[in-house]
């Protein structure tokens, strides 16, 4: 390991690194604009400009400079000073001083570091260079005047979104950053240019003009929105949410998050829930709490518990499923089930988690998708496996949906029987897979969420065990989940019980008169249609399919609003935390769970959030292992048996609405008016 | 010279382009020199061939650039506005550029230039100040398409001009009695065996 000297200090840095990570490692802070770590390096913005011996007699910019053995670097001399300063000069000469109204003030770079570094008047007399601003679709808002040129946002298009859309055109002082024939970035990942650009010539267009960002609160927190639970800022401003953006975790989400994570967040603010509701004669009509829970207790008092169902939905905090999952205990109903989709998930931990971690798929080194399009069921996670594309010798492959995923994949067929011939060996991919020191095959919600799921899962698990792919070094079966509430629903049980009925029993029975009533814990995703005459309890925070068909509504806490605990796809318990209260009438759902099992008279054994977590902990210790990603247990599951020709379909067939929150969003309906504009112009 | 930074919108619109069978040779000629999996090197030349077959480089040749090479297309937009030889606009069947640079302007190219800005219609001729053009001791010098025609004044440029117009091409080269850059009026010394 090279020993260098910075400013005096002597370190041991690991080989390979560049000068600016060494002064980092050193504890020096650098200023740059252009270099990014998960960018490639450019090296022109000039602004991490060093002295370094032996070298020449003229500063150099750290970003792209290799460490050497005995290197001498100098970052305070007046040299640097000197140069850096005449940097920010030449920056400043076309920028424009309009911080007050910009909406990067405050959390610019080039605001922070001028202070440093800037010249306290202009020497410059002539014009500014003006430049026209770019469309670049719903979520990015351009002033290019305030553009310096640091080609952040170009690279992470074409790196880590993949798509080649952004360039510099022109030269010199006509150099524009554009997309030259002026249309909308077809990424689901637009929103991280924002947070990458150092100044403010792309800004969020939602979040235009509305905020300070010294005026916000700010509230760690979990994503719901997809089943990867990315780690989010949650910025409010009094009750409401202003903005949301990623926090880093490299074993999650790196820096990174998609549109919807981001910009869903318009949805919060309509058609919520804020009071509780009771149908009346074919009206749902304004009601108390004690209200809506007397026609609950009337209608359920005396009724056969095998009547009775409940179905959780796809953002619900653990807390509330728990709850619920007690409180169908104690009225005697097996009837629960967690998985609106029908997926035929059930078995020990190891066959519903993405064993190898989101992280495990920076060492895989041959990947199979199964039904799977995770582009649209998982941006983000989808930007990580083209990073291991780019980083060369991983084949990969898909047996499903069709669709541009961003690098290129092998398409070996469409449906069951595919799978069928590779798992016997029949096809040439099979070799690459055996020949794989870590084989990932990454099972999408397209592949089990249908009538035979369960035999689908079974093959998957057999390749994997051929393949070797499940060992004590490496598990590389991976279901990847669309949903946040999915793994957590499952690691507590919310399966049908002895003699219980799945979804689409419940429906069944519905429509058949069987069941009495059902209980949606925000369940919309189903088909309320068929939930015939059956007495339905809608609890949930937005006015969507299953509130409309609800007999009593129950309003409940969406996921900014309450702390709750989520299982993301590889099974990585995280805390969300409450960023603001929910509006009216509307309470935490566990509480309300808690609230009403008391006067059905079947009182749940906790008053207190901690003792809720407890439960939880006794219920699965999983939940104790807090931001860990605990391996799931494996053994046999699924069920040998016939398949359909049917082809796999992702379970995501529009990434911008996918729940009752982004469907509620006007963003999310500009995102899609905006995709289907650019798919027509092609 | 202002630059093209954008898509230009004033330009007749070209709805497609082909490489013929003659200049699409000249392309697979050119990707040839590079190793396979690297023909995005030959994108310079392939958009020179693209803009000598059509005169200027619409949109649509640059698009068919981009998937001749296997590139995304912003990239080909790049390097065509990078470089000022790169026409994106239709241009007269003769450009005319005509050199400003101090050797040049101090033998007389604004006289030159006024000339040329005189012929120039669109059609026949274009105009284009350019920075040097490395022809000093001939100035002033003018490019004509691939040509340079030197040592010219307004009277020898109007020369030039009419002989484009009716269609002849004038000797390339000085416009004075003088061979390349040797003295005028035939050599001054080393004239004995």
């Amino acid at each position: 390991m090279p020993k260098v000297k910075i400013d005096g200090v002597e370190i041991e840095v690991p080989a390979g690194i560049t000068v600016l990570q060494a002064c980092e490692l050193a504890g020096v802070e650098i200023p740059r604009f252009c270099y990014h770590e998960r960018l490639s390096i450019a090296g022109n913005c000039r602004m991490c400009l060093v002295e370094v011996k032996p070298g020449p007699p003229k500063p150099q910019a750290s970003c792209a400079l290799p460490v050497a053995d005995k290197q001498e670097i100098f970052t305070k001399t007046p040299v640097v000073q000197k140069a850096r300063n005449g940097v920010m000069e030449f920056l400043l000469i076309n920028h424009p001083l309009d911080c007050p109204i910009c909406d990067q003030g405050g959390e610019c770079d080039l605001q922070d570091q001028a202070m440093a570094y800037g010249f306290d008047r202009s020497r410059y007399h002539e014009n500014k260079r003006a430049v026209p601003d770019k469309e670049l679709g719903p979520l990015v808002k351009t002033s290019m005047n305030r553009c310096i040129h640091c080609t952040r946002c170009i690279r992470f298009a074409t790196e880590v979104a993949g798509v080649e859309e952004l360039g510099a055109t022109g030269r010199g002082e006509s150099m524009e950053v554009t997309t030259y024939v002026e249309h909308a970035l077809s990424t689901e990942l637009a929103g991280n240019l924002v947070d990458l650009c150092p100044v403010g010539a792309l800004t969020s267009k939602p979040y235009a003009f509305e905020a300070r960002s010294w005026e916000l609160t700010k509230t760690e927190s979990i994503d719901v929105l997809d089943g990867l639970g990315s780690n989010i800022r949650i910025d409010t401003r009094g009750a409401q949410v202003m903005r949301v953006l990623p926090r880093l975790n490299d074993d999650v989400n790196e820096e990174w998050i998609s549109d919807k994570t981001r910009h869903a967040i318009d949805g919060l603010r309509h058609q919520r829930l804020d009071r509780p509701y009771v149908r009346k004669a074919g009206k749902l009509i304004e009601a108390t709490w004690d209200e809506a829970f007397g026609a609950i207790t009337t209608k359920l008092k005396g009724m056969d518990g095998a009547k009775i169902a409940a179905i959780a939905g796809d953002q619900c905090d653990a807390e509330s499923m728990v709850a619920l999952k007690d409180l169908m205990t104690a009225l005697g109903s097996p009837n629960i089930d967690c998985r609106q989709d029908g997926a035929k998930l059930d078995g020990p931990r190891g066959s519903y988690i993405f064993n190898a971690g989101v992280h495990g798929i920076d060492s895989a080194d041959a990947i199979l998708l199964i039904g799977s399009n995770p582009r649209t069921e998982s941006p983000v996670l989808n930007a990580r496996i083209r990073k291991r594309y780019l980083h060369g010798r991983c084949a990969i492959a898909s047996i499903g949906p069709v669709a541009d995923l961003t690098y290129p994949v092998e398409r070996l067929g469409a449906g069951p029987a595919t799978l069928r011939e590779l798992t016997d060996g029949k096809l040439g991919f099979f070799e690459k897979l055996k020949a794989a020191k870590n084989p990932l095959i990454i099972v999408g919600m397209g592949a089990v969420a249908r009538e035979d799921g369960a035999a689908v899962l079974a093959m998957a698990r057999e390749l994997a065990e051929k393949l070797n792919a499940v060992r004590e070094d490496w598990n590389g079966f991976a279901v990847l989940h669309t949903t946040a509430a999915r793994v957590g629903g499952l690691d507590l049980g919310l399966v049908p019980g002895e003699g219980g009925r799945d979804v689409a029993g419940i429906l069944a029975g519905c429509e058949k008169g069987e069941i009495g009533a059902v209980y949606l814990l925000a369940a919309d995703e189903i088909d309320t249609k068929r939930l015939g005459k059956a007495f339905v309890i809608y609890q949930g925070h937005h006015g969507d399919a299953g509130a409309h068909r609800a007999d009593v509504i129950l309003p409940g806490a969406a996921y900014t609003e309450k702390p709750g605990t989520y299982v993301n796809t590889e099974g990585r318990v995280q805390l969300g935390r409450r960023a603001g209260y929910p509006p009216g009438d509307a309470r935490e759902d566990w509480a309300i769970l808690r609230a009403l099992s008391e006067r059905l008279g079947k009182t749940l054994s906790y008053d207190t959030l901690a003792q809720v977590r407890s439960r939880l902990v006794s219920v699965n210790k999983v939940f104790a292992a807090i931001d860990q990603q605990v391996p799931g247990a494996w053994g046999p599951f699924g069920k040998a048996g016939t398949t359909t020709d049917a082809a796999f379909v992702s379970a995501v067939a529009n990434f911008y609405m996918t729940c009752p929150i982004s469907r509620a969003s006007r963003t999310m309906a500009d995102c899609m008016a905006s995709r289907a504009h650019l798919m027509a112009a092609e | 010279m202002a630059m093209i930074t954008a898509d230009p919108k004033d330009v007749p619109q070209v709805a497609s382009f082909t490489f013929t069978p003659e200049y699409m040779a000249k392309v697979q000629e050119l990707i040839a020199h590079y190793p396979p999996g690297r023909q995005a090197s030959a994108v310079i030349g392939v958009l020179d061939l693209a803009q000598r077959q059509q005169g200027w480089l619409p949109r649509v040749a640059m698009n068919e650039v981009a998937r001749i090479l296997d590139m995304a297309p912003i990239r080909v937009y790049e390097i065509a506005t990078f470089y000022t030889m790169f026409q994106l606009k239709p241009k007269g069947k003769y450009l005319l550029q005509v050199c400003t640079t101090t050797p040049c302007w101090l033998r007389g190219s604004e006289a030159v230039m006024k000339a040329c800005q005189h012929a120039a219609d669109g059609e026949i001729f274009s105009v284009q100040e350019v920075e040097c053009l490395g022809g000093c001791v001939n100035a002033p010098v003018v490019q004509i398409n691939d040509d340079f025609y030197e040592d010219l004044d307004e009277a020898s440029m109007n020369k030039v001009l009419d002989a484009f117009r009716r269609g002849e091409t004038p000797k390339p080269g000085p416009q004075v009695d003088r061979q390349t850059s040797a003295p005028e009026g035939g050599l001054t010394t080393l004239k004995g065996e």
